[in-house]
């Protein structure tokens, strides 16, 4: 099996398992109480704060755990809206390709009167820094962009982003759940007020990521209860995934720059190989893009099909086509960056993790060629380009 | 449970009836890729009876494997039996479909009925 999905989760690192284990079967205290086991539990549940703060060059007090991405997207964006409201400013800066955790908490804003404002993200993918300051009003609490781009990958401008709001004294909030553990990150040299990350995108478990909010920026709590994360986040602390989150965190940190150039090597021969499929395109920049993420289209063929016939291959991998959705639009993403319905349907997004071989690559290269050509014979769709009836657009 | 049913992943990867008839009675063509769904059916009629039937389909797997089980539910049967053939007669047939694909049933009915007024058309003319 070749997984080829690590963009939608990874596998667990040993280190990170064995950690989630241990702390299970020992360190099973509740770290709000005060007999010994208890306070074992709050020694690593604040070792590994200062461990994963290090990490994105913040302070412990600044990281506040949660259930993963989605939840930290909705609580900076709620707190940022809240924090703005209080000044009478309700207007909020984002881009058209969000992950839905960021634009549906948008719209859920909208209906409470804020106005939104949603950035072109141009053919390659990227938004432009200098968009982003013509668009920035009086009224702006606040401006959330992602780090990279879940589906095709592309690394936004986050410094000169971060240094704009900065400047304009507006809260900048990124979703950086594809990003971290991948990318260095430096929240005070990129001017980062707000960072959302999940674990499981980065080898640790699933159902647990923070929020970096820098110091001052007031948290909204979302789920009330006890006081744990200082008052901002009530329920037990999950300290297995916590404890596990900081040690797989601390791996692919310490790989990071490795894995980096691995993967990219990886990546851009899997970007030459399917990029010589006859009417085929990458979508997204080809060098401001995450070290694993290959994401193309390819006319005449529907999404859906090419990944259940790669899956008998067995190869793992994703699609933004509208039937792999459940809904009849194809992906909001691949729309945004100019994709028509007809080639957007025809998406595959495959996304390598560092243990993948040459090997497995040129098997990927070969299996999807091969795949793409079978199913273009008895497509209709192909058989009108061919003939001349419809025009290629790829 | 698995997405599909083993009936749909059958005709899904070994579709039955795949190809053109050049020289076809009737021919059908419905959807859009805009929806990211076309089917096109080719049929080859001598006495009123089905004698042999064809597709091409672009769309998701239960796209093509509805083509595949409404071809054969019609080949060899007379016109007026594949008139009545439903959408629902499709889905059955595979054992079911997912709800949001049951459309994919649909289209494939439409898809039939089209090349038989196609046909219809012809022999008027």
């Amino acid at each position: 099996m070749i997984y080829a999905d690590n963009a939608a989760t990874t596998r667990m690192s040993d280190g990170a398992l064995d950690t989630f284990v241990t702390l299970a079967k020992e360190t099973y205290g509740n770290p709000s109480s005060l007999y010994s086991i208890g306070q074992r539990a709050k020694e690593v549940l604040e070792k590994a704060r200062e461990d994963i703060a290090a990490v994105i060059g913040a302070g412990p007090r600044e990281i506040t755990f949660t259930s993963g991405g989605s939840e930290a997207d909705n609580q900076a964006i709620l707190s940022a809206a809240a924090l703005g409201e209080r000044k009478g400013k309700k207007h909020i800066l984002s881009s058209a390709f969000e992950h839905h955790a960021v634009l549906h908490t948008l719209e859920k804003l909208k209906k409470q009167g804020f106005e939104v404002t949603l950035l072109d993200v141009h053919e390659d993918g990227l938004v432009r820094p200098e968009e982003v300051a013509r668009a920035i009003r009086e009224d702006t609490c606040l401006v959330t962009i992602m780090y990279a781009n879940n589906e095709i990958g592309t690394i936004q401008p986050i410094r000169e982003i971060g240094a704009i709001c900065r400047e304009r004294g507006v809260l900048f909030h990124t979703d950086a759940v594809q990003a971290v553990g991948h990318l260095p990150i430096d929240v005070e040299a990129e001017n980062i007020d707000l960072l959302s990350a999940s674990a499981h995108k980065f080898h640790g478990p699933k159902g647990v990521g923070f929020l970096y909010a820098r110091k001052g920026t007031l948290l909204t709590s979302l789920i009330e209860g006890g006081a744990q994360e200082r008052g901002k986040r009530a329920g037990t602390e999950n300290l297995p995934g916590i404890a596990s989150m900081a040690k797989a965190l601390q791996e692919a940190s310490q790989s990071m720059e490795r894995n980096a150039e691995y993967l990219t090597s990886k990546r851009d021969r899997l970007i030459a190989g399917l990029g010589a499929i006859p009417h085929s395109a990458l979508n997204g920049d080809a060098v401001r893009r995450l070290p694993g993420n290959v994401s193309f289209c390819f006319e005449g063929i529907e999404g859906e099909s090419l990944l259940l016939l790669l899956d008998d291959k067995g190869i793992q991998a994703s699609s933004g086509s509208a039937c792999t959705s459940g809904s009849l639009d194809p992906s909001h993403v691949l729309l945004a960056i100019g994709r028509v319905h007809d080639v957007a349907h025809g998406s595959l997004r495959l996304t390598i993790g560092e243990d993948i071989t040459d090997e497995e690559v040129e098997t990927i290269i070969r299996s999807v060629a091969e795949t793409v050509e079978y199913l273009r014979s008895f497509s209709p769709v192909w058989r009108d380009l061919m003939s001349g009836k419809s025009s290629f657009i790829l | 449970m698995a997405l599909y049913s083993e009936k749909v992943m059958d005709h899904f990867r070994n579709p039955r009836n795949v190809g053109v008839i050049e020289d076809a009675d009737g021919v059908g063509e419905v959807g859009n890729a805009k929806c990211g769904d076309i089917m096109k059916m080719y049929l080859k009629i001598s006495d009123d009876i089905i004698e042999d039937v064809k597709f091409e389909t672009f769309g998701c797997g239960s796209a093509i494997a509805s083509s595949s089980m409404a071809t054969e539910l019609i080949k060899g049967k007379p016109v007026a039996d594949a008139m009545k053939l439903t959408n629902q007669a499709v889905a059955e047939a595979l054992d079911g479909l997912p709800d949001y694909k049951m459309h994919c049933s649909v289209l494939a009915e439409e898809a039939i009925r089209s090349a038989l007024e196609d046909y219809e058309k012809k022999k008027k003319a």
